[in-house]
């Protein structure tokens, strides 16, 4: 059974539909990536998916619960993290703080070795502890966005363009750490990106947007094959 | 001057056009205010017409320009000294013949002054002296790159004395607070402005939570004093019940009015947040005033009932049978210092009570949650915190500490009215908060010093000292624009000493 289940999910912006029946699967275990141009969707799918904004029409399913009409705090405590757009950190709050805040609906037993494991994913962090999260470069703002859905002990992992904004060193690097949270970690992430080369190399599966529907769908490898993928959104890139 | 000007990067064209262009702000600014003065004649009211101030006001203003555009050009610093005093010369003899309405158009009033009296000469001496001093002294920083890095490294340096001695300071001001009374025990009129001080340092106590903390801006937080004050007048007038019963009740129905308007906002934010606040508190002081019934309208509650000894003893001088007289009670003789000195030693506990439990909400989660949520509610929505009942606390607890504040502030005076309950008390308390920097306990206690103290200490100065605490906010807003002590330290330390932390934090 899939882990996350959209099914004809579709959302609007007031009169505005971004989502135009969208279905898709996650399954345990996997990196699934979403690729699509500026305003495709991608966000406003992630964002569906934490309830904020709600499902208009279709469900989405968790584990088997209907989740489509949950509010966004309950959602996060059946086990899905994520790291949203923009990243989103407590700029005045500490790095400390701001890994606190995402452990805030875990038991407290946890606390310490879910610690360690952020600061052994990344070290950085652990040199900036004491930093105020907003003076921090955008690597490492994104890095601790992603240590602090971690906190909150995810079996899924959502991502929403972790690499945007990031010089391409620190790209490589984050995305090699996202795979070793899938493998180690055993968490299943679900990745929105741009940057379509590196994301459909990383994921085992990938779907392409355009305008609200997806068009494409495959093994990450077969989409960076595909001669349609590389025109739209490979070629002159890497 | 021509050999002054040819050192100077600006010419004497640009000059001209400054300060042309400062006379004309002088005249825009001093035209309404300084101008024009409305006088009671037998035939009426009539306006007259005041054409000297405006006159002194432009040249003070072109004189004063002078003085700062030689010392931004690094020119003689005696010059600057003179022009400097020549200017406040003139704004001096423009208050003068502001208040005198009588010797106008006389020799300048100054001199007159000076021959006068000795008393008044010596004053005019050591004001001259006092803006020499200033001149000169903001003049020796001048330097062109010097002064930023001075006053920068200043500035940094004090804040890591204060960040790394924030538990000395508090305890110091704790156990100045508390000795106060042993001080000016005999002094009624200083042990009373300290206890307005510590009811408004309180209450910006209380509004801190929801204002610095949990960041919602509050402009209604009046309505929960007045909720506290009226629930104690009136429990204590219909039920009889007593001061040490009520303080909790009043807290209590404050709290729930504090949910009450926490409910229908859930969803705002910013502006539009602080308009229903705002209308909030006025609809609860109209109630007040217009439910005659209930709560005496305009005309309040009187002589609602002081509170007594924990219940074991009054303060009054004459007291019914069966009830211990204060004095009696430690064998010291009567005085009716005894009940003001109770009074304000009542209201530290309870400020210091709320401040307590401040101080420890913030380590605990549901604290935790309201910084994060002032910091973005989205991301707080994603890691599972609930923005309704977070929000909903930070209101009610707020309520609460305002609720307690009025049940003392009712007792204390012992009558109430809507008229203690406007707009303008919402307006000083949250200025309390955001001069303090929000979020500061120790901001908040200068704040409601400065706020409250100094205008009552300056009575005196009658008018004029409205002037001086706007000259003072101004300044506030110049060179400390995020209030005065406006530095957050993380919670939690861990394992670390505070001056390493602090020593190792970026800015």
């Amino acid at each position: 059974m899939a882990m996350l289940k959209i099914e004809g999910v579709h959302t609007f912006y007031g009169n505005i539909e971004a989502l135009k029946g969208i279905d898709m699967e996650v399954n345990e275990g996997e990196i699934v990536t979403l690729i699509g141009a500026n305003g495709a969707g991608k966000t406003t799918l992630l964002m569906t998916c934490c309830g904020a904004p709600q499902v208009s029409k279709g469900r989405i399913l968790f584990e088997g619960t209907d989740i489509s009409r949950m509010p966004t705090h309950d959602i996060c405590r059946l086990g899905i993290q994520q790291s949203p757009e923009g990243r989103r950190i407590f700029p005045r709050m500490s790095v400390f703080e701001n890994l606190q805040m995402g452990a805030c609906t875990q038991d407290p037993k946890h606390f310490d070795s879910d610690l360690e494991m952020v600061f052994d994913l990344f070290p950085r962090l652990k040199e900036r502890i004491t930093q105020r999260a907003g003076t921090m470069s955008g690597g490492e703002q994104q890095m601790l966005a992603i240590g602090r859905a971690l906190m909150g002990r995810p079996r899924l992992l959502l991502l929403d363009e972790p690499s945007l904004g990031l010089a391409p060193l620190v790209v490589k690097q984050i995305f090699e750490t996202i795979k070793k949270i899938n493998k180690e970690n055993k968490v299943t992430v679900f990745l929105v990106e741009q940057n379509a080369f590196h994301a459909l190399k990383l994921a085992h599966r990938g779907y392409v947007m355009v305008n609200g529907n997806i068009t494409m769908s495959g093994g990450g490898a077969e989409l960076l094959a595909n001669p349609e993928v590389r025109a739209a959104y490979l070629e002159g890139g890497h | 001057m021509s050999s002054l000007l040819t050192s100077s990067r600006l010419t004497p064209g640009e000059i001209v056009k400054e300060l042309a262009f400062f006379a004309v702000l002088a005249v825009m600014m001093s035209v309404m205010i300084l101008g024009v003065e409305t006088v009671d004649r037998p035939t009426g009211l009539e306006l007259a017409l005041r054409w000297d101030l405006v006159l002194i006001a432009i040249c003070a203003t072109v004189v004063g320009r002078l003085a700062l555009i030689v010392r931004r050009e690094h020119l003689s610093r005696l010059l600057q000294a003179i022009l400097i005093v020549i200017s406040a010369l003139m704004v001096f003899e423009m208050f003068v013949r502001f208040r005198d309405l009588d010797d106008r158009w006389v020799s300048p009033v100054t001199f007159d002054m000076a021959t006068q009296s000795v008393g008044r000469a010596i004053f005019f001496i050591c004001l001259i002296a006092v803006v020499f001093a200033i001149a000169y002294f903001s003049a020796s920083k001048g330097r062109p790159t010097g002064e930023e890095d001075d006053t920068k490294k200043i500035s940094a340096k004090l804040q890591v004395v204060y960040r790394t001695n924030t538990k000395k300071i508090g305890m110091f001001g704790i156990a100045f607070f508390i000795i106060f009374p042993l001080i000016f025990g005999e002094n009624r009129s200083a042990i009373d402005l300290a206890t307005l001080v510590m009811i408004y340092i309180m209450l910006g106590w209380g509004l801190n939570i929801v204002v610095g903390l949990a960041g919602l801006l509050d402009l209604g937080y009046v309505a929960f004093y007045a909720v506290g004050a009226y629930s104690y007048a009136l429990l204590s007038q219909h039920f009889g019940l007593s001061f040490w019963l009520c303080l909790p009740m009043a807290g209590l129905f404050s709290a729930s009015f504090g949910i009450m308007l926490g409910f229908p906002v859930l969803r705002l934010r910013g502006d539009y947040l602080a308009i229903v606040t705002l209308g909030f508190g006025e609809i609860v002081r109209v109630i007040l005033i217009n439910w005659y019934n209930l709560t005496g309208g305009p005309d309040g509650i009187a002589s609602i009932e002081r509170p007594s000894f924990f219940g074991l003893a009054d303060f009054s001088r004459r007291v019914p049978e069966g009830v211990t007289r204060f004095s009696d009670l430690f064998g010291i003789e009567y005085s009716s210092m005894h009940r003001l000195i109770f009074l304000y030693y009542l209201i530290l506990i309870l400020a210091l009570v709320t401040n307590f439990v401040t101080m420890r909400l913030r380590k605990l989660p549901i604290g935790r949650a309201w910084e994060a949520l002032r910091e973005d509610e989205i991301a707080c929505r994603s890691l599972g915190i609930n923005p309704t009942n977070t929000k909903l606390s930070a209101f009610a607890i707020g309520a609460m500490f305002g609720g307690f504040a009025g049940a003392f502030f009712a007792t204390r005076q012992g009558f109430i009215s809507p008229e203690s309950f406007t707009f303008l008390e919402s307006a000083v308390i949250l200025a309390i908060v955001v001069m303090g920097g929000m979020g500061s306990q120790i901001g908040v206690v200068l704040a409601a010093i400065v706020m409250i103290g100094f205008p009552e200490m300056f009575r005196e100065l009658a008018e004029y000292r409205m002037l001086i605490f706007g000259a003072g906010m101004v300044a506030i807003m110049l060179w400390r624009p995020r209030g005065l002590l406006s530095f957050r330290d993380p919670t939690i330390l861990l394992g670390m000493s505070k001056k390493e932390k602090v020593a190792g934090e970026k800015p």
